[in-house]
């Protein structure tokens, strides 16, 4: 099982390897939206490739109103 | 043109289409690759009848107010249809709000009955809010799991009573519901809409845009924003069409969708459709140069064949590829909620996808005007639909003024606000607060907005006043925020943006630390209401006797300032 700061930590790497951002220039307190520069259909793709990656259904209004990758990987989290 | 004249009430016109139809599909529900629900009118009515029965037995009565906050599904269309069949009036409310903004509309709509999903009642049971809505009585919650804690909330599928429900009839200037088009900070509008607003607009629009049996509506806006509910229920339902429900909204399951059940119409919001083009225009760029070539030969050949009028059969046979994806029955993509760059619409004209694009305002039950494809203009939000007075006030020379409407299917007024309802309705005719004109063809041109707001791609009305909270106690002596363009006025309604107004104290600066204390609070805000940038202003901001604000004085005098100097990017 993942700790909560290693499913942060994979989240981060998906998501600069999919919108080509450097390595190590994300952190977990990062609003994606701004960070990332993408809009909220984005957000779902991106949804969608964590899905995979890591095994779970996330429901779309789980993610309602989250902005930045910390709260994310709580979410994912608790469904692992 | 449907004639629903004989029709006093939604639920009235709607207990009939359930019996005329009854053996046709009216909803389908996916979740992703599952399909969960296929309901016949018939199975749609032996659903909702319980649900009446259950409310009447609660107590709930004629004119009594419901909330319903749920993401698009079979349950919101069925729960909608029991408050109507029981005289109820429907307060629908968007769950993408925060529990605190749900639980403010609740309590301004007097709403006795509740019902929402169970994730959703978690987060508003984790909320302070909950104390202020007194009138709420009844709360009923879908889906919730067996071992759940409801804090006092009944579960929707067991909430049935025995028996027929009684219906009860409404008159058309009764009270239908309580739509909030935005305004959850200090004053929420909700718009009064009555039976008549809703009959009426459904003849309007199903002149041009008709729906039958067979008909397939996707349903992706949210069911509680005017155009879905008039386009993705009360539409369709009268006409013996389906609707279809995703209870996920990834874009692969929505592309899936398309092909998978046939889909007809599909009403999306500018962004959304933007993204469709670029994924589109994507696929093509892709394609080897002799392809390419030949592919713009084709899409050439439909724009002249297509040139008066949309020849959808011929479309597709010519861009088979293009139209295969979208399951080659689709008829029209309704856009709305906000403005459409006309490059988008022409994109998708050319490619023999009518986009019906059209203007429209909560207060006027949803659409005004429409575009009719007769022929299809992409420079234009159409002509008035049938029954609608639209009339350009006060035009400067080149014909623009601020565009106002009256016909039956404009709102009462405010709910609990007669203020903003006199300033909005004058002599029976809604002032728009945005700035058009008619061409020649009579068809209206928008030229941006004469009032404080601003509406984002994802059709999101953002009124400055409401997201002010956020920057309370903030170390400056003034603070204020504007839409950029209503200081500045600009004849375009893309990319609008929200700025704040700042007086600081004698002697501050805008220091780092004082921009990156606004960039933490704005941050707080979800994405679409955060502010973009700053202007400082050295002088006191006008007030009334009251302290108040005088919003448009200070926009004067911020007018006078160089946008391009005087805003500062945050």
């Amino acid at each position: 099982m993942r700790t909560l700061e290693q499913t942060t930590q994979e989240i981060l790497d998906l998501a600069s390897k999919h919108f080509n951002v450097p390595a190590g220039t994300l952190s977990p307190e990062d609003d994606f939206f701004k960070k990332l520069g993408i809009d909220s259909l984005q957000t779902l793709e991106m949804l969608s490739r964590l899905e995979n990656h890591f095994g779970v259904e996330l429901p779309d209004y789980e993610v309602q109103g989250v902005s930045d990758f910390r709260t994310l990987a709580s979410r994912i989290q608790s469904r692992l | 043109m449907l004639d629903l004249s004989k029709y006093q009430s939604i639920g009235a016109a709607l207990k009939d289409a359930l019996e005329e139809f009854s053996r046709e599909v009216c909803l389908i529900e996916a979740d992703r690759e599952r399909e969960k629900e296929r309901l016949t009118y018939r199975d749609f009515k032996e659903r909702a009848q319980p649900l009446a029965k259950a409310l009447q037995d609660a107590g709930f009565a004629a004119g009594d107010r419901a909330s319903i906050i749920m993401t698009n599904q079979s349950k919101w269309l069925i729960t909608a249809y029991a408050i109507f069949f029981a005289g109820g009036v429907l307060v629908p409310l968007d769950y993408k709000l925060t529990p605190d903004e749900q639980w403010q509309l609740l309590k301004h709509s007097g709403a006795k009955v509740l019902i929402t999903e169970y994730p959703i009642w978690r987060q508003l049971g984790a909320s302070a809010g909950r104390a202020a809505a007194t009138h709420l009585g009844t709360v009923l919650v879908t889906e919730a799991p067996a071992n759940a804690d409801l804090s006092g909330a009944h579960r929707w599928e067991d909430f049935r009573g025995a028996g027929e429900p009684a219906f009860v009839p409404r008159s058309r200037t009764d009270l239908a519901s309580i739509v909030y088009s935005s305004g959850t900070g200090g004053r929420p509008k909700g718009c009064m809409m009555t039976h008549e607003n809703y009959l009426e607009q459904c003849v309007a629009l199903t002149s041009i845009y008709p729906f039958w049996p067979g008909v397939r509506y996707l349903s992706i806006l949210p069911t509680n924003h005017a155009i879905d509910f008039m386009v993705g229920f009360f539409g369709p339902f009268i006409c013996g069409a389906a609707v279809v429900h995703l209870r996920t909204l990834r874009p692969e399951y929505v592309r899936e969708a398309f092909s998978k059940y046939k889909i007809t119409y599909v009403s999306l919001v500018p962004l959304v459709l933007k993204n469709l083009q670029k994924g589109l225009q994507t696929r093509f760029d892709a394609l080897s140069p002799g392809k390419h070539k030949a592919l713009n030969l084709l899409i050439g050949l439909n724009k002249a064949l297509t040139k008066s009028r949309p020849r959808l059969g011929l479309s597709r046979r010519l861009l088979k590829q293009v139209h295969e994806p979208f399951g080659g029955q689709l008829r029209a993509i309704i856009v709305g909620g906000a403005f459409t760059e006309p490059q988008t619409l022409q994109f998708f004209y050319d490619l023999g996808i009518p986009v019906a694009n059209g203007y429209g305002l909560t207060e006027a039950g949803t659409a005004i005007t429409v575009n009719d494809l007769k022929p299809f203009r992409a420079d234009t939000v159409g002509k008035p639909l049938p029954g609608m007075q639209v009339r350009i006030l006060n035009p400067a020379p080149d014909g623009i003024g601020e565009v106002a409407v009256r016909s039956k299917t404009v709102m009462s007024g405010y709910l609990n606000e007669p203020e903003l309802t006199a300033e909005a309705m004058v002599d029976g005719w809604l002032i728009t607060g945005d700035l058009g004109r008619f061409d020649p063809a009579g068809h209206l041109q928008l030229f941006g907005r004469k009032k404080n707001m601003i509406v984002t791609e994802e059709g999101k009305n953002i009124y400055p006043e409401d997201i002010e909270a956020v920057f309370e106690s903030l170390p400056v002596k003034e603070f204020c925020v504007f839409a950029a363009n209503y200081i500045w006025p600009q004849r375009s309604m893309v990319a609008e943006q929200l700025l704040l107004a700042l007086h600081l104290e004698a002697g501050q600066t805008y220091t780092e630390e004082l921009r990156r204390d606004i960039s933490a609070r704005n941050n707080k805000l979800l994405n679409y209401k955060r502010i973009h940038g700053v202007v400082l202003c050295d002088a006191d901001f006008p007030r009334t006797a009251s302290m108040k604000i005088k919003r448009n004085a200070l926009a004067e005098q911020l007018a006078k300032l160089d946008r391009a100097t005087a805003f500062l990017p945050l």
